[in-house]
């Protein structure tokens, strides 16, 4: 059985510093445990004889003295436990903290939105920044600086693989970083109560060879093309005339709100409606006729266009790689 | 006058006709009234104390309906059973209902029932305040469930995290429920811990110096500072919220100068410690039956004390590792790392002495201690897996996920459930003069242990998996759903240990064979009482000369004589060392605790719909509070000054 996001199927620094305290962490308290059953096992047994031989308690002032002993060096034992765990959560704690040496950067500006994920890449040259929505790509080996910024309520950002969770808050700019030090696809999930649809407020993560990420990089600062076929002609007609262009922005059209998911490249993406669903034909159909019956409370309306018009809006959606 | 020799009589078990008189006057004094007026009119703390065990039972059943939709729900992936809206709401009562309508208002009135006969005296002090917190605390019980049931539950999270608990993200009345059942359980809360307090301070039997003072009434005490120093939070913050989507403050409004930050730190300021508040009574429950079944006084009662005092200080240090995931500085977080290390030493040592004890006891395993031992087992998860929470990077991969569920389970079921339903067992020969089954009590003990850990393991595992907590539904491909389906067969097996408590309880209550006044040999001076305890508790304020005031070898119990039998009178004796002091009078049944609980219940709920309702019911309160302040014609002072022997 393989999971979702477990916290030890590490690919980055971080997480793998974390997981390696979270071991010795499991170690150190299934032995206590042990001991403390072994105790009170023992207590028991002993208190069972005495009774069986029918003694009274004992109280003598021997075994006060005694137990007295036993119970500080518990004590002591246990105060050299705690902190041992300091220690070693310190140690861990500096050495997940971002490297002040780190060379060439990438930074990333996260911003959460009920329920889906705005990702900003920076650049020095502004009209290279590039945004994406509920997709985010990383080359491996460069550590990646990450802005989290809210625009409604609290979320939290979390790629189990990469690093542990930071929130974003509105008011308040928040930063982690991660770094993949392998290539690999993972699912991230918003981690804090955000509302509704909290459930179903994921991404992609693709960590890929920086040969391959500056490749997806420049594809995806290319404006949609406008449709060349008939069918996807009319698509973007409809697009740009019904309810889509309110929110949506596809750059190199008139549509540029901002209110839902950018939509410029969906056609490359893997998941839509924020990872929850498969990114085929049929379910951007199924999505698009009523997202209220696949994630109940989403900010995005009922679209009752008719077949012809939504077989064309398909066409030209696909045409958005 | 002088001492005598406590009458054998005074246990009920034998022939009270000598001092019939002495008796049939007390109870005339001390007696509720008759019929429905006289249950509502009540000041009597054991009358009121039962009835919000009882409340606080069927809360603690609503809420368990609730999990067990949720974890039928969780039990494979995309089930469409229960949508979101509804989830949310679920979850969110749940957890309210645990913490506010169950957990809190249930350990106090275990207080408020058994501290008063723990320490030989009457009644709590303030005995119309006490039914004014149990009306209060029930009209705000019954204010979130009529919204639950109405479909507008709040659905915003028990932890009310803003800005989506505020006006924009929230809009209708969900919250405003939440905000104002927080305030009237926030009032339950305080005044009961103020009675605590003052009763344990002032009233306790002459000679039950506090180093005598038993490790129940110490836990207790000390649970009710934490609840003074605690609960002002959450009622500040709350009250804030209200505010905020009212009438439009804007103290958590970032764009208008306020902060979404602030709410965290005032709600964990008072929540952490919360945990606390529910988990030391548990300590002194437990104190108590580890005593009793091991037929010895507990081992290191001094170091007992001082680690639940340092419990209780060191709790309200912890609040920030609840948000580790906000931007704070690591040093700042290091500090809280510590602090929170720092609770499992004197959390240790209480457990070891109690090993000790039984060590060197002469145990019987009787159901109530077979709680204690699973109290020992489950709790250590509960306090181990709270290390991985307090540890700031391993905290960044499990907050949040359903580890904490699974963490917090064991701590409460584990640190205060088992020893709630062990106090059960143990006291409800005490409350209903009749024995529960031994062998029903096995087996709804077995049920709930293999139940806890069936359920909450798996969650501690869906945690490290990945699965974020609070979410209705998550996708197959996930790989969850072999782990929520073991979790939610646990959920079954604990309904059915649940189902068993109950029939035993029924049955017993029933059918139970006759208890006596101290089937268990114990050592507290409940057992001096028949069982069920008269009204007026002891017609002889007892003298106490030692820590086991009933396993001293001096024979009787030595009293206290010169109380008055035609008014309600108590002893109230000094701080430190309970000396007589002075006699005091007690309040007759009155109506008007009722009356000012529901004139602030028409302040608060009114308030919730219009600020007009704060005017008009802020009135009613005023004369409500004047028929209870009104003065009233004592009764010539004639009798004689209270002797007690040296």
């Amino acid at each position: 059985m393989t999971w979702a996001g477990s916290i030890f199927d590490t690919a980055g620094g971080p997480a793998e510093r974390i997981a390696r305290l979270t071991w010795f962490l499991i170690i150190v308290s299934v032995v206590t445990y042990l001991l403390l059953l072994v105790a009170t096992g023992i207590a028991m047994r002993r208190a069972r004889a005495r009774r069986l031989r029918e003694q009274l308690a004992d109280t003598g002032p021997d075994t006060e003295s005694r137990l007295t002993r036993n119970i500080s060096i518990a004590a002591i034992a246990t105060t050299l436990i705690l902190l041992v765990y300091v220690t070693a959560t310190a140690r861990t704690g500096k050495a997940i903290a971002w490297p002040v040496n780190a060379r060439q950067p990438l930074t990333i500006e996260v911003t959460g939105h009920q329920w889906w994920w705005q990702f900003r890449y920076r650049d020095s040259v502004p009209s290279n920044w590039l945004t994406t929505s509920n997709e985010l790509h990383i080359p491996v080996g460069r550590p990646v600086r990450v802005i989290l910024l809210s625009n409604d309520v609290i979320h939290s950002f979390w790629i189990p693989e990469l690093h542990g969770k930071q929130d974003l808050i509105p008011g308040h700019r928040n930063t982690t970083w991660i770094q993949a030090d392998r290539p690999g696809v993972w699912k991230a999930r918003c981690a804090e109560f955000c509302g509704h649809q909290h459930a179903k407020m994921a991404f992609d993560v693709v960590a890929e060879s920086p040969a391959r990420f500056n490749q997806w990089y420049v594809s995806q600062l290319t404006s949609a093309q406008p449709p060349t076929d008939s069918s996807a002609r009319r698509g973007h007609d409809v697009f740009m005339q019904r309810t889509c262009i309110m929110c949506h922005t596809i750059s190199g059209t008139q549509a540029g709100s901002s209110v839902g998911p950018e939509l410029t490249h969906i056609a490359s993406r893997p998941s839509i409606a924020a990872g929850t669903l498969r990114n085929t034909r049929e379910n951007l159909g199924r999505w698009i006729l009523n997202p209220q019956l696949i994630k109940p409370g989403v900010r995005m309306p009922p679209n009752a266009f008719p077949p012809a018009d939504m077989n064309a809006l398909l066409d030209y959606l696909e045409t958005l790689k | 006058m002088s001492a005598r020799p406590l009458p054998a009589e005074h246990t009920g078990e034998s022939d009270p006709k000598s001092i019939e008189s002495v008796h049939g006057r007390l109870e005339h004094v001390w007696r509720n009234g008759p019929g429905l007026w006289g249950w509502l009119t009540s000041v009597n703390h054991k009358s009121i104390a039962l009835r919000s065990i009882i409340t606080a039972f069927a809360f603690f059943a609503l809420a368990g309906v609730e999990a067990a939709l949720m974890r039928a729900q969780l039990a494979r992936p995309e089930s469409s059973l229960i949508g979101p809206d509804r989830y949310n709401q679920l979850f969110t009562v749940h957890g309210s209902t645990m913490m506010f309508l169950f957990a809190v208002p249930m350990v106090q009135s275990v207080a408020l029932y058994f501290v008063p006969i723990m320490i030989g005296t009457r009644n709590v002090a303030f005995p119309r305040l006490n039914a004014f917190g149990y009306w209060v605390y029930l009209i705000g019980g019954v204010l979130l469930y009529a919204a639950l049931f109405t479909n507008t539950g709040p659905d915003q999270g028990w932890f009310s995290y803003v800005p989506l608990a505020g006006p924009e993200f929230s809009p209708g009345k969900r919250v405003d429920i939440w905000a104002q059942m927080i305030t009237f359980t926030e009032i339950a809360a305080i005044v009961a811990a103020i009675e605590v307090i003052v009763t344990v301070f002032k009233q306790r039997a002459p000679g039950m110096s506090l180093n005598r003072v038993p490790l129940f009434v110490w836990a207790m005490v000390v649970m009710s500072f934490m609840v003074l120093v605690a609960m002002p939070y959450v009622a500040t913050a709350s009250m804030m919220l209200a505010m905020d989507r009212l009438i439009a403050t804007q103290f958590f409004n970032y764009a208008e100068g306020g902060d979404a930050l602030l709410w965290q730190h005032l709600f964990w300021f008072f929540a952490h410690p919360e945990v606390y508040i529910i988990f030391i009574p548990g300590l002194g429950m437990v104190s108590s039956i580890v005593a009793t079944f091991s037929r010895r006084p507990v081992f290191g009662y001094t170091a007992i004390v001082l680690s639940t005092v340092s419990i209780g200080f060191l709790s309200f240090g912890l609040w920030v590792h609840h948000m580790f995931a906000t931007p704070l500085p690591q040093t700042g977080q290091s500090f809280f790392t510590a602090a929170s290390a720092m609770i499992a030493i004197p959390t240790g040592v209480t457990i070891f002495c109690w090993i000790a004890t039984i060590w060197s006891g002469r145990p019987r395993f009787d159901t109530p201690m077979l709680y204690v031992v699973g109290f020992i087992a489950l709790f250590t998860i509960g306090g181990l897996s709270g290390l991985f929470l307090s540890a700031v990077p391993v905290d960044l991969q499990l907050t949040d996920t359903f580890f904490l569920p699974g963490h917090i389970h064991y701590v409460l079921l584990g640190g205060m459930v088992f020893p709630l339903f062990g106090a059960l067992h143990y006291w409800f020969p005490k409350v209903t003069g009749r024995m529960m089954s031994e062998r029903l009590g096995k087996v709804s003990f077995w049920l709930l242990f293999v139940g806890v850990n069936v359920t909450f393991f798996p969650q501690l595992l869906l945690g490290a998996a990945g699965m974020p907590r609070r979410v209705y539904t998550y996708l197959a491909d996930t790989g969850w759903g072999g782990l929520n389906l073991t979790s939610s067969i646990g959920a079954g097996l604990l309904a059915v240990g649940l189902l068993v408590l109950v029939v035993n309880i029924a049955r017993s209550l029933a059918a139970g064979p006759p208890a006596g006044a101290d089937p268990w040999g114990g050592e507290t001076l409940e057992w001096a009482v028949s069982s069920p305890a008269p009204d007026y508790n002891f017609a002889y304020i007892p003298i106490v000369h030692g820590r086991s005031a009933l396993w001293a070898d001096t024979g009787d119990l030595d009293a206290v004589s010169g109380l008055r039998e035609d008014r309600r009178e108590v002893l109230q004796t000094t701080m430190l060392d309970a000396e007589p002091d002075s006699r005091h009078e007690h309040p007759d049944p009155t109506i008007v605790p009722l009356l000012a609980a529901l004139a602030t219940g028409v302040t608060l709920i009114w308030g919730i719909f219009d600020p007009i309702g704060f005017a008009v019911g802020g009135a009613l309160t005023f004369l409500a509070l004047g028929a209870w302040g009104w003065p009233q014609k004592t009764k010539p002072n004639t009798h004689e000054i209270v002797e007690v022997p040296k």
